[in-house]
Order: structure tokens, then sequence, then C-alpha cells
């Protein structure tokens, strides 16, 4: 037998027995910055291939909420802090070995892009709002001229958004779970779902919902792929990761990964997407509404699960 | 339960009077001049005051360091102290708990009846003293003086002692003898004509062979002890440890010899076969010094390795070889006696086998082996006589333990009980710093004690067990508030160390010194404390003997010179030892006069039945007792005891890692507390241990109060030692239960 | 220079002086540490053996925990001393989540706060308080890149092993074994 016991009883608030420094908080904000970086990549990539009328939601309208789900993402970030008035710190130096530090530069950067993104396709659909405002009606159309060059920023922004949402984690070495370099493309590819799914869940369009369904079901299976080489690559991997994998397969985390993740998150709106195709006739809001509340999920557990995995010593 | 048990009612100490005080606390500070005076120039300018430290008996002396503003800030050693050699244990390191320990007792308490229930109403002490005092003379004239008993322990003891002895008793007791370390005492007196004494005689800095007897040095944290081991291991000594369980030092020894419990006697008696009958005894030192060589050779004759094998389960190829590093290291070689000796009711005895086993190895007197230690002489000034006692403790107990060199608190307990041929039972208690409700064994005989009293004054800092059952509380301050006498203490050098306040006392609370000399006052008894203030008697002191309460102020320690080159005995000289027969006396002509055996026996012991488990018990290393149990910054490190359980037991019980159960013993008697279960291969299969000093009933100390499970509640069998009257409590098996008793009523 | 520092995890008694030294002398309040003792033992009874370990954070010299830090409150001090400037951290915690020793914690006014290697008391010319109070004189402070430093001539001397060095953080803290 090896016994291996902490006996000055160590009881750091938040750290002991179990790490557990995030609760909801950074789940969230990874959550809508991946939702955010995957609408606005979707509406960039469309406009960019000149589809503006065809999918008119997707590339007009949807970023619109993109600001607003940024500042909620924001708020929850700035309340996980614990030393909140030096919030400001942040933006006085830049650390590039720091996930932390250039993950808030790039929502520096996002945050005005998908403003000036918005703002443009809002005067568009609702000229008459900004009636009054004849300055801005013509530093609008000035922006309207390089529209083709911001949504090309913006498109490489939100990718670097997107992918840093998963690279935050993956980056802490020290925590295992979260140690593989498939948590960026998977958090990207998750992003890209959620955004796909508020299309078909409020686009107007039959053609545009369908055609988002099916871009869906691609990024589902996606990431149901990176999923599984995650857990492959884990078990494969040293005997922590193994260990780490093991709460997934067997340990406290099954259940809920695999019912409400994999199974209602993933299979089970990726079958009703491909049973729509295959023209059954199925509500096209619930593989969706499943698929956004599974990305969020997805987000908690794998914040979680990495907080509960460690090195053994 | 009959009416008078009923009587003293447990009271869960409540502040709901603490209006009543506001008042008079400025009233008092007008009223009594000479309360303990803060000692402005340390508190503004010196950032430390000299204590010494008060968290165990080991009395470490060293600094309490302030901060700008003059608070306590921490606690550190002084570097000129033989205790500590600058360096506290962690008890004395988190010592600044005690004194922030919010639970503490605050005010003066009386009991009352308030309709038809008994409570606490916090006096002045004005009131709460003369109560006192009306009740000790009263009791006094009517029973004597000498049916007033003061058992204590710390500091606060002498001042109590002078008060007691000024009223006509000398029943002064210390748990520390009959609960602790008796048996260790009378054996080497009996032995060397000279006790162990404490801090320990033993030079474990320069010795080569370190042989402990489930002395768990490293958990048990006596600071000088912890030290002088980690030197002598750098120095490359042999450590020998006999423990059932894995202990700390098992863990640092070269040889561990898992013990079966209850067995060492075969142990230490197939020692002494071995190293008799292969000569690997200190043959010069044993012939000049020793007397009954022959008959304790002729005694353990078939002793032989084997015959141990048969009853503690250690190899003969382990007890040879271990006996021959001792004798290897010989005369630097320390069988260390051990402090908690009071185990199987034969402990005398045993210890007799430590003594003598020393004594074939010439350790004692011999550098690395027991020293001579010396203290400074501390004047006392001259009082008036003490009147006569003619009653004491002794004579509940015709004919036995006469071999007691210092008063039972287990007999005065016992004494107390009224029986039919009475000659001196005991009316009033005054208990300073014991909490006897946890520190006796047999709980039930304790509270009946107690419920035959007339008065029962408790004096301590804290609400706890004790405290319930008294008729009066009266709150000391803490020992960084208050002075205390001069530290003398034997050691390599006469050294003395002075206690001073560090801060003034929290709350209402007062100093032993004060309150025995206010009571002294009420009961006429004023010649016996000549002075006005504790800093004047200490002066007074400190002058007649090459010092001064101003130099102690500012170094804290001081180091005197010996008298004689004697730390060791001198090879040359005929040493004449304090015995019948001026020898070392392996053959105890004391034991035998008393009708003791004068060579230790072994005897077996029982055994536990089926499903029970032998209950072992010990130290933590960052608490004492149970008085540490409620200090904030100790509590952090452990706030509640686990009971180790073998993995072998854990799986036929189907015991998990963490899950609380409840110990029942071998009397019915279920622990009033779940305890966390440990499953560890540090404890043997037979047994199980747990820290001694956790779950506490008294409801006021809030940290400690239900956590963890006592081990005092289940020892109720006692295995008296007849020689001592030691209080043996490791005869006690305890089985698993997975409900509180009362649950298990209900369904 | 590289301040280190060796235990001795056959002496250390495992009685936490360290860490209520460690207490008083940097005011960590109550409920928090920034050292602990962890106790190995492995084997079956009566073959046993154990280590004691005095723990707190390695002053490692590829410190994730510096590596992360958004603001650079975690910075390398004094002779490679792993520092947290509580006026620059933000609480983001990313720190804590970087290291693997989980030798970090967040004080209750909402910094990060852990073991300073008692830079006050080393600059004084003093031992860190642990150090200076522990019984068993199993800890050893100094200097690695001076090689007659106390801590440099007792790793001459005996083995030595590192905590989870597969984790590649080079830490400053050597245990004796
Ligand atoms: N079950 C069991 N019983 C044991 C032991 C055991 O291991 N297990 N050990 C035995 C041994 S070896 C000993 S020495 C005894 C020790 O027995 P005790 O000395 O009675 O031990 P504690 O329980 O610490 O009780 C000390 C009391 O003193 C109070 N106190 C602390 N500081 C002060 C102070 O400055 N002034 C005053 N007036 N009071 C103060 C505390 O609040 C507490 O109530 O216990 C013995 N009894
Ligand atoms: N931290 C701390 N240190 C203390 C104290 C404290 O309260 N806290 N109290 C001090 C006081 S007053 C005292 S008296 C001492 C007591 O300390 P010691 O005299 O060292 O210890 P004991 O309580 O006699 O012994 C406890 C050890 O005996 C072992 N043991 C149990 N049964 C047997 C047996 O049958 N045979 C053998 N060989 N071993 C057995 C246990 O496993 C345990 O390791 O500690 C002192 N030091
Ligand atoms: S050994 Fe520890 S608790 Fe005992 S007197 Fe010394 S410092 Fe205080
Ligand atoms: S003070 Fe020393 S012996 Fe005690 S736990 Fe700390 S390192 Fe170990
Ligand atoms: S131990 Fe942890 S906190 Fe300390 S330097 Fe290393 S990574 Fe940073
Ligand atoms: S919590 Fe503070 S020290 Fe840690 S990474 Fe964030 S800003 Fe830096
Ligand atoms: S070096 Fe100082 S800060 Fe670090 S653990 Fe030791 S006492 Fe605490
Ligand atoms: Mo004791």
């Amino acid at each position: 037998m090896i016994e291996e016991i902490i006996t000055s009883g160590r009881m750091n608030h938040e750290i002991d027995p179990q790490l557990h420094i995030w609760g909801w908080e950074i789940p969230l904000y990874l959550f809508l910055g991946g939702l955010v970086a995957g609408i606005l990549i979707l509406s960039g990539v469309f406009y960019i291939l000149g589809r503006e009328e065809r999918y008119p939601f997707t590339i007009k309208i949807l970023p619109i909420v993109t600001p607003l789900l940024l500042s909620i993402g924001l708020f929850a970030l700035f309340l996980d802090l614990s030393h909140k008035l030096y919030f400001w710190r942040l933006y006085t130096i830049i650390r590039w070995n720091s996930p932390m530090s250039w993950g808030a530069w790039t929502l520096m950067a996002i945050f005005p892009l998908s403003i000036l993104w918005s703002v443009t396709w809002l005067e568009d659909l609702k000229p008459q709002w900004f009636n009054n405002y004849k300055w801005l009606h013509s530093s609008l159309d000035l922006l309207r001229k390089y529209r083709q060059k911001l949504a090309m920023i913006m498109v490489f922004f939100s990718l670097i958004l997107g992918m840093y949402t998963g690279i935050l984690l993956s980056a802490f070495n020290a925590r295992p779970f979260w140690n593989t370099a498939i948590l960026g493309p998977l958090f990207l590819v998750s992003g890209l779902s959620g955004a796909a799914a508020l299309v078909v869940l409020f686009s107007k369009e039959t053609r545009e919902k369908k055609i988002f369904g099916r871009i869906d079901l691609l990024l589902i299976t996606i990431e149901i792929f990176l999923l599984i080489h995650l857990f492959m690559g884990f078990l494969s991997g040293t005997q922590v990761h193994i260990e780490a994998a093991k709460m997934f397969l067997g340990g406290p985390y099954t259940t809920f990964f695999w019912v409400f993740i994999m199974g209602f998150g993933l299979v089970f709106p990726g079958i009703l997407e491909f049973m729509e195709l295959r023209k059954f006739k199925v509500p096209t809001a619930i593989p969706a509404i499943l698929v956004l509340i599974g990305g969020l999920l997805l987000r908690i557990i794998i914040v979680d699960a990495g907080q509960a995995s460690r090195w053994l010593y | 339960m009959s009416e008078s048990m009923d009587r003293r009612r447990f009271i869960k100490i409540s502040s709901t009077f603490l209006g009543g005080l506001a008042f008079t606390a400025p009233l008092l500070s007008n009223s009594i001049g000479n309360m303990i005076v803060p000692n402005p120039e340390s508190r503004i300018s010196g950032l430390r005051t000299p204590t010494y430290c008060e968290v165990c008996f080991w009395k470490c002396a060293g600094w309490v360091e302030h901060d700008e503003s003059g608070n306590i800030k921490k606690i550190i050693g002084n570097d000129e102290d033989q205790h500590s050699n600058g360096r506290f244990c962690p008890r004395g390191t988190g010592g600044v708990g005690m004194y922030n320990d919010g639970d503490r007792l605050k005010n003066p308490l009386i009991r009352t009846t308030i309709n038809g229930k008994q409570e606490y109403r916090e006096a002045s002490w004005e009131e709460a003293l003369n109560y006192i005092a009306d009740k000790l003379k009263a009791i006094s004239e009517k029973y004597g003086p000498d049916c007033i008993a003061l058992l204590t322990h710390g500091s606060g003891g002498s001042y109590f002692g002078n008060l007691l002895k000024a009223i006509g008793s000398r029943n002064i007791a210390a748990p520390s003898y009959a609960q602790c370390r008796g048996p260790r005492e009378v054996a080497f007196i009996g032995t060397f004509g000279e006790g162990i004494g404490s801090p320990e005689r033993t030079d474990i800095r320069d010795t080569r062979c370190l042989v402990l007897i489930g002395s768990h040095i490293g958990e048990n944290m006596h600071n000088g002890h912890v030290q002088e081991m980690s030197d002598a291991i750098d120095k490359g000594a042999q450590i020998i440890t006999v423990d059932p369980r894995f202990s700390t030092a098992a863990s640092k020894s070269n040889f561990w010899l898992p013990i079966k419990p209850a067995t060492d006697m075969a142990l230490l008696l197939a020692w002494i076969h071995e190293i008799i009958y292969n000569e690997m005894y200190d043959k010069k030192y044993v012939d000049k010094y020793t007397f009954g060589f022959d008959q304790l050779k002729e005694h353990v004759k078939d002793m032989t390795p084997e015959w141990a094998y048969g009853i503690t389960t250690i190899k003969p190829d382990q007890i040879r070889e271990t006996a021959r590093a001792m004798a290897n290291a010989s005369p630097s070689v320390i069988i260390h006696p051990g402090r908690h000796v009071t185990w199987y009711g034969d402990d005398t005895q045993r210890l007799r086998a430590v003594a003598i086993l020393n004594a074939l190895l010439g350790s004692w007197g011999r550098r690395g082996g027991f020293y001579n230690p010396e203290k400074a002489y501390l004047p006392k000034y001259k009082l008036p006589e003490y009147p006569k006692s003619t009653r004491s403790w002794r004579d509940a107990f015709p004919g036995q333990f006469k071999l007691a060199d210092l008063a039972l608190a287990s007999g005065i307990c016992d004494a107390t009980i009224p029986s039919v041929d009475d000659k001196c039972s005991f009316k009033a208690w005054i208990v300073n710093g014991t909490n006897l409700i946890t520190t006796l064994p047999d709980q039930k005989n304790t509270l009946k004690a107690i419920q035959s009293l007339e008065l029962l004054v408790v004096v301590d800092t804290m609400p706890m067990e004790i405290t319930g059952y008294a008729d009066v509380v009266l709150p000391e301050c803490t020992y960084l508030e208050r002075y205390d006498s001069i530290r003398v203490s034997g050691h390599r050098n006469p050294q003395i160390a002075l206690r001073m306040p560090a801060a003034e006392p929290k709350y209402n609370s007062k100093s032993a010194w004060w309150m025995a000399r206010e009571l002294g006052l009420k009961m006429g008894l004023g010649a016996y404390f000549p002075f006005k203030t504790q800093e004047e008697e200490l002066d007074w002191q400190l002058k007649n003997m090459d010092s001064s309460l101003e130099e102690m102020k500012r170094i804290g320690v001081k180091t005197f010179p010996r008298e004689f080159d004697d730390l060791y005995i001198d090879e040359n000289d005929n040493f004449e030892f304090n015995t019948n027969t001026g020898k070392i006396e392996l053959y105890s002509t004391s034991f035998e006069e008393e009708g003791h055996s004068p060579l230790p026996v072994y005897t077996a012991h029982d055994e536990p039945p089926e499903g029970f488990y032998r209950l072992n018990y010990g130290r933590a290393p960052m608490h004492t007792f149970g008085r540490t149990s409620n200090n904030p910054n100790l509590a952090d490190l452990m706030d509640e005891n686990s009971v180790w359980v073998n993995p072998k037991v854990a799986r036929d019980w189907d015991l998990k890692n963490n899950q609380y159960i409840w110990l029942e013993n071998q009397d019915g008697i279920r622990s009033s507390f779940p305890i966390k279960v440990r499953v560890t291969e540090r404890i043997r299969f037979d047994s199980v241990y747990m820290v001694h000093g956790f779950g506490h009933d008294s409801k006021k100390l809030t940290q400690a109060h239900g956590r963890g499970a006592s081990d005092s509640e289940l020892i109720s069998k006692v295995l008296l030692d007849p020689i001592m009257g030691g209080t043996g409590m490791r005869g006690n098996f305890v089985t698993f239960k997975f409900k509180a008793a009362n649950m298990e009523k209900n369904t | 220079m590289r301040y280190g520092m060796a235990i001795d995890a056959l002496k250390c008694v495992g009685c936490s002086d360290c860490v209520v030294a460690c207490q008083t002398e940097n005011n960590v309040p109550i409920g928090y540490c920034r050292d602990w003792i962890v106790e190995k033992t492995t084997g079956t009874y009566p073959q046993l053996q154990m280590e004691i370990r005095s723990e707190r954070c390695n002053h490692c010299s590829n410190a994730p925990c510096v590596r992360s830090c958004p603001t650079s409150a975690s910075h390398y001090g004094k002779g490679g001393i792993v520092l947290v400037d509580e006026n620059a951290c933000i609480g983001c915690k990313a720190c804590i989540a970087s290291c693997p020793y989980d030798a970090r914690f967040i004080h209750p006014e909402g910094y990060v706060d852990k073991c300073t290697f008692c830079l006050h008391r080393v600059e004084k010319g003093q031992d860190p308080a642990c150090v200076a109070v522990c019984p068993t004189k199993c800890m050893y402070f100094g200097d690695l890149d001076d090689p007659r430093s106390e801590v440099s001539q007792i790793m001459k001397k005996r083995k030595w092993k590192t905590l989870i060095p597969e984790a590649g953080t080079s830490p400053n803290i050597f245990y004796l074994i």
C-alpha cells in the first residue's frame, strides 16, 4: 500500500481538497467567446464568398448580437476576477506567453471589429435609425467600401478567438486533462457549430436553415471525431493522462459527459439533423437548442474536469 | 441517577449574563491596585518580551515579538535556552492562538439555581473570591483543612499550593504523576536513588544508540528531545524503536521492532538475558556500582530471545542484533524511560527493567547516556511555618502505594468518594489547569467524586469540560499576559528563565498569583503572601541570585556555571547512590521491603476479545492533550483526530478512508462523537490508534466541540499499578459502530 | 545567484512547525497556508518506509505560473525567487491553474499569495521563518550557485529528488532522500 496524504490540514480556499478556482463564469466566458467567434467567422467567410443575398441572416443579422454576447462574456470574466479593482492591469502589458493576456488583447481587437461589422449591417437593415446621424452615415459608408478587408481581418481575429478559448485551458500543463492540443480546434468547431445552430434556430429563410443544418451536421461530426481523438490521445499518454481520461471512462464524469454532452449535445441532434436531411419531419429547433446547450455544458465539464485532474506524486 | 448525582449538572457555560459585568470591571481596577501592571516600556520600544512557554510542560524559553503598535505578533525561541535552543515547537509557535482564542473564559462565574435550573451567573472577582473564601473556611472548620485538595498542572500551581499549605492541607496532586511519569520516577529512584525529572536527563545529543520503547519522539514533541534526536541521527547514532505502531520515530530508526502490545516486559528481560549471558555488559561499572547482579542473572536465566519471541512476536535474531547494537554503543546508550508510562499496571516494574538495562550498559552518569542535571538555586522568602497537616490522601489507601513519591491525582479523586471507613474524604477541590474529565481515566468515577464535593473551584483559561462542573469558575489570563514563577529546571547547566506579560490580560481575567493572594488575604492568611506585587516578589528573588527583574526582562534566560564539574560520573570517584545499599540496585531492596517483587517479572495482559481492538493512543505533534484543540492556529493544522485502522481490519469491516464511525469499548461505552477512519499500514491489525485530546463535549469550545472522538471517554478500565498507584490506560478494547448510541436506541 | 532549499525528508518529523511559523511570520490568514506537510508511507506492515516532506512553492526556474500571468504580477525576483506583486494581480487565477504543486492560493483580500522564501528576512541575512524554526533542523536554505553554501554542500553529500520533474518546471526545492 502506498499512502500519501497531506497531514498538516492544508485547506486553502478553492484549492483544497480539489482545485475549484473556476466555477460557471469562465465556462460561460469561453462559450460566449466561442459562439461570437463562430458567428463572426460564418458571417465573414460567407460575406467574402459573396453569399450576402443567400444567407442574409447569417451575414447581416446574427452578427448584431455579438457585441452584446461579448459584453456578457467579458462581464462573466470580470466577475470571476478576485482582485477586480486591478482589472485595468490586464491592459498595461502584452504577455505573449500568457494565453490569458493575448486572449484579453484579442477580445480588445474583436470587440470594436464586431461593433463596426454589425453597425454597417444594421444601417443596411434599418436606415431610418440612422437618419439623424449624418456623420455616422458617411463614416459607415467609408467602412462599407472596405467591408471585404474588414471581413478578412475580422475572420482572422475570430479564428484566434475561437482557438484561444480552448488554448487558454490547454496551455495549463499542470492539469493533465486540459493538457491536449485538441482543445483549441475542438472549441473552435464547437463555437462554429453553436453559431450554425443559431442560424437554424432564428433564420427565417428555409434555404438558409437547411444549408446551415447541413453545415452543423458536418461540424458535429468533426466535434465527435475530435472528442474521440481526445480520449484516445489521453489513453495513449502517460499515467496522469490515463487517469485524467478515466474520469470520463468509468470515473465521476462518465454519466454526465456521455449522456448529456455526447448524447443529447452531439449524437442526438446529429441524428435529428441527419434525419431531416433524409426528409423526415423534425422540428429544426430541437437539435439547434440541444447543440447550444451541449456547447455550454461541454465547456463547463471540461473546465471542471481539468481542475479535478492533477499530477500524481 | 441519584439526587446527589444530579446536584452538579454539567452546565454549558453561557454568556447570557455578559451585561452584568460591564460596570464592575472598572470598579475593580480602582479598588484593587495590584493587578498585573502592563509593561509600558516593552510595549512601546522593546518589540520583544521574554516568556517561557506554557503550551506544554517542557517550558521552553523564548521571546514574544510585537508589532509597531505593541500587539503580539509571534513567539520565537531564545537562543540561550537549553530547552529550546532558540527553536520553539509547533505548539509553542502557535501559542499566540491561546491568547487570541475568542472562546476564552472571560469573567468569574458562580453556579446558581434559577427557576430550578442550574446556571452560571457572571460575578465580580470580589464576589467570587468572597464566596470561595467563605466556603473554604466553613469546610475547613467543619471537616478539617486537609479535606481540601488542590489538583493542578501548570505554573499557577505553586501559588495555589502556597495557599493550600497556608490553609493547612498538603494534598496537592498533578496528573503528570499517576497518569504520566510516576512509574518511571519510582522505578529509577528504586534503582539509582534518583528520578528522571523533567526535562529528562537523557544525553540524547551525544548518544550512540537510542532505544525508544513506545516513546514516540517526533509526535511527542518535547522540544529538546526532538532536537537532540535529530542531532544524534546526524552524528550517526543508532535508533531502535519498539512500538506496535509505525511511529514517526520508528520511521527514522535503524531498527523498528513492531512489538505485540502489552508485551514489552518480555522483550526487556530477553535483552537483559542476552546482555548478561553474552557478557556484553559494562563489567567494570557493574562490579563497582551495582547491587544484586547475581540474583538478576539467575532471574533472567530462562528469558531467552526465543522465549520472548513467543510473547512479543519479535524475532530472536532481531532481539540479539539490537542487544548487540546497544552493547556496542555502551556506555553511550540510552534505553529511554519514556514519559507517559502508565500503560498496563505493571509499569513501575517495566520501568525497573529499563533502569536495569541502562545500569548493565553503564549509561547512568555517562556521556551519551544519562547526565547529572543541575538546577539553579531559587531563594525562597521566609514565610511563617505552615500549619501541620494531620491527614492525607494516603490515609484512604492504607498500606498501598507507599513508594509513590508524589500525591496521586487519581488517589485524591478516589478518596473523595465517601466510603464506610473513611479517614479522609475530600470536600473541596481547587482545580487549576487540568481538565480532569478528560485527564483521569474512568470518567464515571471522576464524576462520582465531583458529585461528592461541597465545593469545586476551577481555575482555567478555557471553558473546558471540567469548568462545567464547578461551583465557581475563575478565568486565568494566559501565560502571555502574566508573570509566573522563575523557571528553574535541572539541565546540563543551571539556568533560569523569566515569563512576563507580553500584553495586558484580555477580558476580566487574572493571574493565579493574584487569585491565590486575594484568597489568602480574604481568609486571613496574609502573612503567607508578603509581597504586594508579583514584580516585587520576582525582583526580590532575582536580586538574591545575582540577577534582577530588570536584567531578566532584557535577557529572558540566564545561565549559571555548574557548581562542580559533575555532569557525568567521574570514573575515579567512588560515587554513592541514594539507595539503601548505596549502589545501583539491580535487585531492589526498597521494593522488597514494601512487598513488591525486587526483580521485574513478566505478566501476561488481557487481549482484545473477538471483534475488538486494543485502544492505542498518543500525541500529535501540533497539539497538547486537549488544551490546544480549540487553538485557532493549531486547529488549523489538525482540527480532528482520526482512528487508524490496519487495511486488513478495514477490509473485514468494510471501512473506507475518511468515513465517520463510532467506537464502543468493552464496557459498552460508545464515543459521543463519530471519528474519521484512516486506513493505514502504520497500525497493527490487533489495535487501533487515535490522538488524545479531541472529541470535546463542551459546546463553548466553538472550534473543538464534537470534532473527532475522545479516547478518555473510552478508557473506563484502569489497570492500577500496585506499587505507586499509576493508572494504566492501555487495557481497553474497542469495536466499530456505524451509528451514534442514541440513534441506535431509536431504531 | 539562485536561491534554493534542500529539505531532509528522512529527518523531518512532520510536526508542521514550519507551517505555523510561516503563518505568524507572514500574517497568513487562519485557514490558509503557504507550506504544508505530505506524509508518504510505502509497504505493508511491518515492512514500511516513510518519507515526510514539508512542501511549498518550488520557486521553479521554469515557472509556468510566471509564464501564464497576464499582468506580470507573477515574476522572478532576486535570486530567482518567484513572487507576486499584489498590486498588479487581477486575480484571474491562471497562475493557480498552471502550478502543478497547488502552491498558490487566493488571499482573502483578492490577490494571489504564496511562499516568498521570506525574502524580507533573506534580505536581512536571516533564514526563512520555516527554516529558522524547524526543530529537527532538516531544512537548508541558500544560494545554489554558491558551491560553499550550506545547501550546495548538503546536496553534494546526499541523494536528492525534486517533485514532479515530468512537469518540467525546474524546481528549486530539493528533497534529500
Ligand atoms: N486518555 C488519556 N488521558 C491522559 C493522557 C492520554 O494520553 N490519554 N495523558 C496523560 C498525561 S501524560 C498527562 S501529563 C495528563 C495531562 O493532563 P492535563 O494537564 O489535565 O491536560 P489538558 O487536557 O491539556 O488540560 C489542561 C487544562 O489546563 C488549561 N490551561 C491551559 N493553560 C492554562 C493556564 O495558563 N492557566 C490555567 N489555569 N489553566 C490553563 C486548559 O484549558 C485545560 O483545561 O493527562 C493524562 N491523561
Ligand atoms: N505534541 C505533543 N507532545 C507531547 C505532549 C502532547 O500533548 N503533545 N505531551 C507530553 C507529555 S506530558 C508526555 S507524558 C509525553 C508522552 O509521550 P511518550 O512518553 O512518548 O508516549 P506514550 O504516550 O507513552 O506512547 C505513545 C506511543 O506508545 C506506543 N504504544 C502503545 N502501546 C504500546 C505497547 O504496548 N508497547 C510499546 N512499546 N509501545 C506502545 C504508541 O503506539 C505510541 O507510539 O508526550 C509529551 N509530548
Ligand atoms: S515543547 Fe513546544 S509546547 Fe512545549 S514548552 Fe516547548 S515550545 Fe512550548
Ligand atoms: S518544522 Fe521541520 S521537522 Fe517540522 S514539519 Fe517542518 S520541516 Fe518537518
Ligand atoms: S511551484 Fe508553482 S507557484 Fe511556485 S514557481 Fe513553481 S509553478 Fe510557480
Ligand atoms: S491571478 Fe494574479 S498573479 Fe495569478 S496570473 Fe492572474 S494576475 Fe497573475
Ligand atoms: S520560506 Fe517563508 S514564506 Fe516560504 S514557506 Fe517558509 S516561512 Fe513561508
Ligand atoms: Mo504527561
